[in-house]
């Protein structure tokens, strides 16, 4: 009993000496679904945080001190995050660069704003995650309302009087954005043949695609990630549907094409503007490039998160999550993604969502404004 | 109709490749009595050893789809049967004589070993495959321009689970193995005075059962298009179901059970909502086990294996 004890002591205290060692390191952390399904856009925000905080720290760090990366999994499960949060909170860390999931980032932000951490969501569409006045959350993406908007305004162009199914995963970004276009359509007089919702994690999407078949549909809206949505597309075109399908920001990920091969060609979906192509990201595209890492995706948004934070740091002087976050919001910010600046909610003062449309090689482009 | 006929078709196939996880339980039940919780991740190791396979024969530049199946069918069941006996020799036979629930228990422990090491060895995310067996047929063109539709698939799914319906059938009724896996099922003790290797009949069946495991994680592959390391577990509880509706220890009672549990989902699915389709499958369990409590074929007098 008295070695157990002895051994506890002697554990504690170097447990301390090792925290001691690294006090002078600045702890940053990037949290998403590093597994699970929803993996590869896990991997968009490891990429963009681990290029992210390799430049700052060889640009000298932020504040004269090297910032060490912890990461999160959240495998996109709302529990998971809030403990994932509630660890990074009690490690010390000062700035999150996610979560990925809506229902993971809107649980875990609670623990953050308790554990006095400052959260920037790459990629969290659903209006909710800043809708709830809390101090600590900005997001450099868009938000679902906007993203709705823009899919039902494509919708009313190129479908006007044809038939629309709206589906939706029933988790908080996919039932939140069929809600959102489902409004945006309903507002311009239009309205869908079928609203259902389907369980995620489904692989057997048989019977509701025949349901399709029977209305005749001629666009599916999906809200929902890309795994079920490729699932969908393959199984209308088993049972011959020539049905379009259209969906959310969460198709913005070759895996998608390697699920459905070249029967990926002519879906579509809505994101912001590809950030590769921004002038402002040229040199960093060429150093992930350079990686051999394609920086599609969420990823150079990871990479603006941490711009935004380590200037706002610098210009506060101090890396205290409240004067950090009150820098933000006071300032604009130089970032790859060009330009940003922030609402007093945390949302960016710009929407920019557009359609873009795969092709059979796997490949996905901006559809021109005129079509 | 002709949305009816379809929707029967997508419950037939999603019902065969339950049908095909549920023979695994029944049978392992059947001889040692046991609730075998690892067969669902048998199913996926089957799965993932199928792709492995059929990459590899791609690489060689092997362009053939019959020849490609064919392959990847033997060597997946072969090398999920080396997993499925094992699984037996080492999790199972070294606790048949200790209390009733320890094997149980094992089982538990080993679904949760092979899902991780799937998990560890093949990575986290869902493997896709282009799509290997395409095209299909139009069975009927109705008046409403609905069309029914059977892709080659289905129909490979559903002729394969047949087949092995009727080989196996025939192998427990009328081969030497057979007969030797229904004594060890009335009684172990006597079989084995009687000069029936009990040890091996019991590896065989879980090898029998990790084989056919195996053939369904293949159809799975090929229908769906992916494998991931959690698909069993939702596979297996739905297997499970099927086998326990269907009387769990019968053959046939397994097959019925999984075509059952595939036809109620996509049935609900089609007239009613989506989201409850696993509560529909669910209660209509729950209601046969109210009225018939050993499940449909599981009277004791039906020959159970």
């Amino acid at each position: 009993m008295t070695s157990i004890k002895l051994f506890g002591l002697a554990l504690g205290a170097s447990l301390a000496l090792s925290t001691t060692a690294f006090a002078q390191d600045i702890n940053v952390a990037v949290a998403g679904p590093l597994t699970g399904p929803e993996a590869a856009f896990g991997r968009q925000l490891a990429n963009g945080a681990d290029l992210a905080v390799a430049d700052l720290n060889a640009a000298g760090g932020v504040l004269g001190k090297k910032l060490v990366l912890q990461s999160g999994d959240d495998a996109c499960d709302p529990k998971q995050a809030r403990s994932v949060a509630e660890k990074l909170a009690s490690a010390k860390v000062q700035f999150v660069a996610g979560h990925f999931c809506s229902s993971s980032s809107i649980p875990a932000s609670e623990a953050y704003a308790d554990g006095n951490v400052l959260q920037i969501s790459p990629g969290s569409t659903n209006p909710l995650f800043t809708e709830r006045k809390l101090w600590n959350v900005l997001r450099v993406c868009g938000r679902d309302d906007q993203q709705g908007g823009v899919a039902a305004e494509y919708i009313l162009k190129h479908f006007k009087g044809k038939n629309v199914a709206i589906l939706n995963d029933k988790t908080t970004y996919g039932k939140g954005l069929a809600d959102e276009t489902k409004k945006a359509l309903n507002k311009a007089g239009f309205q869908e043949k079928i609203f259902e919702s389907y369980n995620k994690g489904d692989k057997d999407f048989n019977s509701i695609v025949s349901r399709l078949k029977r209305e005749n549909i001629d666009l599916v809206y999906i809200g929902g990630y890309y795994l079920e949505a490729g699932l969908i597309l393959r199984q209308m075109r088993d049972q011959g549907l020539k049905t379009v399908l259209m969906a959310g920001d969460a198709l913005n990920d070759r895996e998608f094409a390697s699920i459905t091969g070249p029967l990926a060609v002519g879906t579509l979906f809505t994101f912001g503007p590809d950030p590769r192509n921004k002038p402002t990201a040229k040199a960093i595209v060429e150093k992930f490039k350079a990686k051999n890492v394609d920086p599609e995706g969420y990823t150079l948004y990871t990479y603006a998160a941490f711009q935004v934070w380590s200037q706002a740091a610098a210009k506060a002087g101090t890396t205290d999550p409240k004067k950090v976050m009150a820098a933000i919001k006071a300032g604009e910010w130089d970032t790859v993604l060009g330009k940003l600046s922030f609402d007093a909610k945390g949302d960016i003062k710009m929407i920019d969502y557009v359609v873009y449309k795969w092709d059979d090689k796997g490949n996905y482009a901006e559809v021109a404004a005129e079509n | 109709m002709d949305y009816l006929a379809q929707q029967l078709i997508n419950g037939l196939v999603l019902g065969s490749i339950y049908g095909l996880i549920a023979i695994g339980y029944t049978m392992v039940y059947g001889i040692v009595g046991m609730i075998n919780f690892a067969h669902g991740d048998i199913f996926m190791i089957g799965g993932f050893i199928a792709l492995i396979t059929f990459l590899v024969l791609v690489s060689f530049g092997l362009t053939m789809v019959p020849v490609i199946l064919l392959v990847v069918l033997l060597v997946s069941m072969a090398v999920t049967a080396l997993y499925g006996w094992t699984v037996e020799r080492i999790a199972y036979r070294p606790l048949r004589q200790s209390f009733r629930l320890a094997p149980m228990l094992s089982a538990i422990g080993m679904s949760f070993v092979l899902m991780n090491f799937a998990q560890i060895s093949q990575g986290a995310r869902v493997k896709p495959v282009p799509p290997i067996v395409t095209g299909g047929y139009t069975l009927h063109e109705g008046a409403d321009g609905f069309v029914v539709q059977i892709s080659n698939v289905q129909i490979l799914v559903v002729i394969t689970t047949v087949l092995l319906l009727a080989l196996f059938t025939w192998m427990v009724s009328r081969t030497r193995l057979g007969r030797d896996m229904r004594a060890c099922e009335q009684d172990q003790t006597m079989a084995a005075l009687l000069g029936v290797d009990v040890d091996r009949t019991i590896s065989m069946t879980f090898v029998i059962g990790a084989a056919l495991a195996s053939v369904a994680g293949m159809m799975y592959l090929l229908y769906y298009g992916l494998v991931d390391f959690f698909m069993g577990f939702l596979a297996g509880i739905k297997a499970f179901t099927a086998a326990v509706l269907g009387g769990i220890g019968s053959l046939p009672g397994a097959m019925l059970g999984g075509l059952l549990i595939g036809l109620i989902e996509t049935l609900w699915s089609a007239y009613f909502s989506v989201e409850y389709k696993d509560v529909a499958a669910f209660s209509i369990l729950i209601i046969v086990l109210i009225f018939m409590p050993t499940g449909l074929l599981g009277r004791p007098e039906v020959e159970k294996v």
